[in-house]
C-alpha cells in the first residue's frame, strides 16, 4: 500500500474545502453557509498540520492555532449579525438579505 | 498498514460527515453532524503528532464555537426557514460544475506531480522535547506580537458581538 505521503492529506483538504464551497452556493440558510465556512477553515488547519509534520516545524501549528482564533471571532460576530438581521427582518435566508443592493 | 488505515477511515469519516453538514434538512442535525466533523479533524490531527493542535480543535471548536451555533439556532425561529426559492436545480448545478472545476484542477496536480517527482528534502531530525512544549516556545518567543494581536482580535470580537446582539444599548 503506498505510504500517507502530505498529498494525501492535500487532496482531503481539497475536498473538504470544496464541500465547504459547495455549501456555501447551494443553501439558503444562513446557519449552514457559516458552518461551511468552518469546514473550509477547517480545511487550511488540515494542510498546515499536515505540511507541519513533513518539515518537522511546528510553525505551521502555530499558524493553525492562530487560524483557529480567527475562526472563533468570525464566528461570535457573525452569528450577532446574523441575531441582528433576524430580529430586525424575521428570516434567515440569505436570499432576502439584500437590503443593501443598489 | 495501520497508517494507511487509519489516514483512509478517517478520511471517509471526515468527507462523509462534510457532505451531511451541507445536505441536512434540519439545521440542529447540521450542528450535530458539523460536531463529529471537528471531532475526526481533531484525530487526524493526532496522527500528524500535532496533539495540542487536536486538544485545541476539541476545545474551541467542538466545545466553543458549536455551542455558540446551537445557542444561535434556539433563539431564532428555524420553522419557516425555506430554502428560499429560485430553481434548486440551478443552484446544485453550479455547485457541481465548481466542484469538477476543481476536480480537474487537482487531477492536473496529481498528473503534473507524478511526471515530476520533486526531490522532497529528507525531513529534518525530530523536534526536542513535546509537541505543546514546542508549540508554546514558538508562541511565546518568536511568535509573540501575532499571539498579543489574535488577543486582542479576540476582545474586539467579544465587544463587537456584544453590542450587535444585544437589543438596546
Amino acid at each position: 500500500m503506498v505510504p500517507i505521503t502530505p498529498s494525501h492529506y492535500l487532496v482531503l483538504s481539497a475536498a473538504l474545502f470544496m464541500i465547504g464551497v459547495i455549501g456555501v452556493m447551494i443553501r439558503r440558510n444562513i446557519i449552514v453557509v457559516f458552518m461551511s465556512i468552518e469546514l473550509m477553515l477547517n480545511a487550511v488547519n488540515i494542510n498546515l498540520a499536515a505540511f507541519s509534520q513533513q518539515w518537522q516545524n511546528a510553525v505551521g501549528q502555530v499558524f493553525a492555532v492562530f487560524v483557529i482564533a480567527v475562526a472563533a471571532a468570525e464566528a461570535a460576530v457573525g452569528l450577532a449579525i446574523l441575531l441582528a438581521f433576524y430580529r430586525n427582518k424575521d428570516t434567515l435566508n440569505v436570499d432576502e438579505m439584500n437590503s443593501m443592493k443598489w | 498498514m495501520f497508517e494507511a488505515t487509519f489516514f483512509y477511515s478517517l478520511a471517509a469519516l471526515v468527507l462523509g460527515f462534510g457532505v451531511m453538514v451541507i445536505t441536512a434538512r434540519n439545521t440542529v442535525h447540521s450542528v450535530l453532524f458539523l460536531v463529529a466533523n471537528f471531532l475526526c479533524v481533531a484525530l487526524l490531527f493526532l496522527g500528524l503528532g500535532a496533539e495540542f493542535l487536536a486538544i485545541i480543535q476539541v476545545l474551541v471548536y467542538a466545545g466553543g464555537i458549536v455551542v455558540l451555533y446551537l445557542f444561535v439556532v434556539m433563539l431564532v425561529s428555524l420553522k419557516g426557514v425555506p430554502e428560499g426559492q429560485g430553481s434548486p436545480r440551478r443552484r446544485a448545478q453550479l455547485g457541481f460544475l465548481m466542484s469538477a472545476a476543481v476536480l480537474a484542477e487537482i487531477s492536473a496536480i496529481l498528473v503534473y506531480s507524478a511526471r515530476h517527482p520533486g526531490n522532497v528534502p529528507a525531513a529534518p531530525a525530530a523536534l526536542q522535547g513535546g509537541n505543546t512544549e514546542t508549540v508554546g516556545m514558538l508562541l511565546y518567543t518568536n511568535y509573540l506580537v501575532p499571539f498579543e494581536v489574535a488577543s486582542m482580535l479576540l476582545l474586539v470580537a467579544m465587544i463587537g458581538a456584544i453590542l450587535l446582539a444585544k437589543k438596546e444599548i
